[in-house]
């Protein structure tokens, strides 16, 4: 059974999940996880061995009520302009973004 | 004096009617959608920070705000369309002359769609989704997009980007459930006739039932989410808001059925639902479960998980229901053991909040939504600078937990285990609809929501118990299955109670047999002719 999210956990879920916290957020977070775990523990006492399969979504998609394969056409977008509109910044057709960090090898 | 209700308050097929009877134009429906708009909205929700002084909130707590985005002028024009087609002789469709509020998750094109997000307050959809496509089609007139709970996380409506939140037009000083808070709203105060909604743990049926109105969530796969902004993708659906439970069936009807643009959309031929209405019930099994009148939840000091039964007049209003249905002819099965109900709640926690983060880690701003304005080194730092601007904070607690549950050292002892969990779920289902089975059940008649509607603050902020507000929603949620919840009664302060009922995968149809039998059954009793207060209070002040 794993322990209570300690705040260098945190941290760490923190820099996995991209934010950057405006102060006095990260208390409130960290208690609220920490109650939602106490909930989803209930489910460590639940019997459930790997003899009980995994549902992945509650309808089954047998073959009859799947969606066939289809070929792979690219079909593109009439107005790309509209799409590249709405990115907080582009040039010439393309996503501006700041550097990308990189490390040499 | 005159007792006709206004258009706005009529049903769509009530419209459809008078459109063909011309007595009505849809000019004049969506003209009346709009005058209850400016009577019942109050100030419209924007992004900017809220804080009301106490005149203002008090002000607030007495209207809907429903809209985020409010399209009167293409709605009229489109109003007209429809009204020339009839004049043609033209058959504008079984939707025709409705106007239809979208909950702002789906993409309309040409329209704000912000998820109700800081996030993505500034974008516009490029292209519209299928579901809302198919209505216009069917002559469903699209009146503007309605608030929800932060990119639908939430049971309440409060944890949107956008305020004042949306009140309950019963008691605007009490929430409208959620996350399709809006959308019931809005239909049961007469600023639409029908909204479209999601339903993720209960999204649908618990503000349908809040705000007494009709809410179905579909069988996963039942219609099409090309179009739908992604919160839990095993567990997202897409469903009706309406008045009654005809005007439910034909608004599935019109968008139900695969789609090429989304693989999940299950080939399964659609039925005309309308053929189900009056089939009544003779013969037919329906079960109830002693595992949806026992509600296992956190105590709010202590968190330990108590036990109690629900409370008296929801569990009596149940009772009733399952007594008219007997009168009419269905066999009443009971107890029907449903025992995994208790694992829905944890069980969700950790499957939705895997697919949540997910889901979300595409909000990057770089294609689309919110970058920071802040100067930045490099483009993590702007990553992280614009996600913490602009989600909200129940959506990074979602985030967070699925990064939690997901992570290598704790998947097998969390996800998997909810996924295991899930199939037990889903067995009780399997087990009470066997033909062959102990039970033998067409459905199974549950309370939506274990209380009415709660105030507005009163439970926002403790993202575990208002969790909980979706326990009897989220079973049918995990098991794929489809769930109806309809009006059944009001509780002794006036407030909406909400029946459910639910069967085995795509059985809509007898959904709305079984429902549109209770409509009849209970068409003359007292609480049908009780109106929310915020549209008694315009009827005393015209």
């Amino acid at each position: 059974m794993a322990g209570d999210i300690t705040p260098e956990l945190f941290a760490h879920l923190v820099e996995l999940a991209a934010f950057e916290l405006p102060a006095g957020q990260a208390e409130y977070l960290r208690a609220e996880l920490n109650k939602q775990l106490e909930s989803i523990r209930e489910l460590e006492a639940i019997r459930v061995g790997e003899a009980i399969p995994i549902t992945s979504h509650g309808v089954p998609y047998l073959p009859a009520i799947s969606s066939r394969p289809s070929a792979d056409i690219i079909q593109p977008f009439p107005h790309p302009e509209e799409i590249l509109a709405q990115a907080p910044e582009s040039q010439e057709g393309y996503f501006v973004v700041p550097d990308i960090p990189h490390t040499e090898l | 004096m005159s007792t006709d209700p206004d258009p706005c308050d009529l049903t769509a097929h009530e419209v459809l009617s008078r459109l063909h009877q011309g007595s009505l134009t849809a000019v004049q429906v969506v003209q009346s959608a709009l005058e209850r708009i400016r009577r019942v909205e109050g100030r419209r929700p924007t992004a900017a920070a809220y804080s009301p002084t106490p005149e203002e909130l008090a002000e607030d707590r007495r209207w809907v705000h429903a809209y985020l985005h409010l399209q009167g002028e293409s709605a009229l024009e489109r109003a007209a369309e429809i009204d020339r087609a009839l004049e043609r002789g033209e058959d504008p469709g079984p939707l025709a002359g409705m106007p239809l509020a979208v909950k702002d998750i789906f993409c309309v094109e040409g329209t704000p769609s912000t998820a109700g997000s800081r996030m993505l307050e500034q974008f516009i959809s490029p292209y519209t989704a299928t579901s809302v496509a198919r209505l216009e089609r069917a002559g469903a007139i699209v009146l503007g997009k309605v608030n929800l709970d932060e990119y639908t996380f939430g049971s309440s409506n409060e944890s949107s980007a956008f305020l004042p939140p949306v009140g309950n037009p019963w008691d605007p000083r009490r929430v409208p459930g959620g996350s399709s808070g809006a959308s019931a709203a809005s239909v049961a105060a007469g600023e639409a006739i029908a909204s479209l909604g999601t339903d993720t743990s209960g999204s649908i049926r618990q503000p349908a039932a809040f705000c007494g109105v009709v809410g179905l969530k579909p069988t996963y796969g039942r219609v099409s989410r090309f179009g739908l902004i992604a919160f839990a993708s095993s567990l997202d659906c897409v469903g009706p808001v309406t008045r009654d439970v005809s005007d439910a069936a034909v608004m599935l009807g019109a968008m139900a059925g695969p789609d090429e643009h989304d693989a999940t959309a299950a080939q399964v031929p659609v039925e005309d639902y309308r053929d189900f209405l009056d089939r009544g019930v003779r013969g037919l099994r329906i079960g109830l479960s002693p595992d949806y009148f026992r509600l296992r939840f956190p105590d709010p000091g202590s968190g330990r998980i108590q036990e109690q039964e629900i409370g008296g007049e929801i569990a009596a209003t149940v009772r009733h229901a399952a007594q008219l249905l007997a009168q009419e002819g269905a066999e009443i099965v009971e107890p029907v053991g449903m025992p995994s109900t208790r694992y829905g709640v944890p069980t969700y926690f950790a499957i939705s909040r895997v697919e949540a983060a997910s889901n979300l880690h595409r909000y990057d701003g770089v294609k689309y939504g919110h970058r920071t304005s802040q100067p930045v080194e490099d483009l993590r730092e702007m990553y992280r600078k614009s996600r913490g601007e602009a989600f909200g904070v129940q959506v990074k607690l979602r985030i967070l937990m699925g990064m939690y549950v997901s992570a290598a050292q704790y998947e097998k002892h969390y996800y998997q285990q909810a996924l295991r969990v899930r199939t037990l779920i889903r067995r009780d289902f399997e087990q009470a609809f066997s033909p062959q089975g102990k039970f033998r059940l067409d459905a199974l008649l549950a309370p939506t929501t274990p209380t009415t509607a709660f105030q507005l603050g009163a439970v926002y902020g403790d993202s575990v118990l208002m969790q909980y507000a979706d326990l009897l929603t989220v079973p049918a949620n995990h098991a794929g299955v489809p769930a109806l919840s309809i009006p059944a009664g009001l509780d002794a302060t006036g407030l909406p109670i909400g029946v459910q009922l639910m069967a085995s995968d795509f059985r809509e149809g007898l959904l709305f047999q079984v429902g549109r039998t209770y409509e009849r059954a209970t068409q003359d009793e007292a609480w049908r002719r009780a109106k929310p207060s915020l549209l008694e209070d315009l009827s005393a002040h015209p």
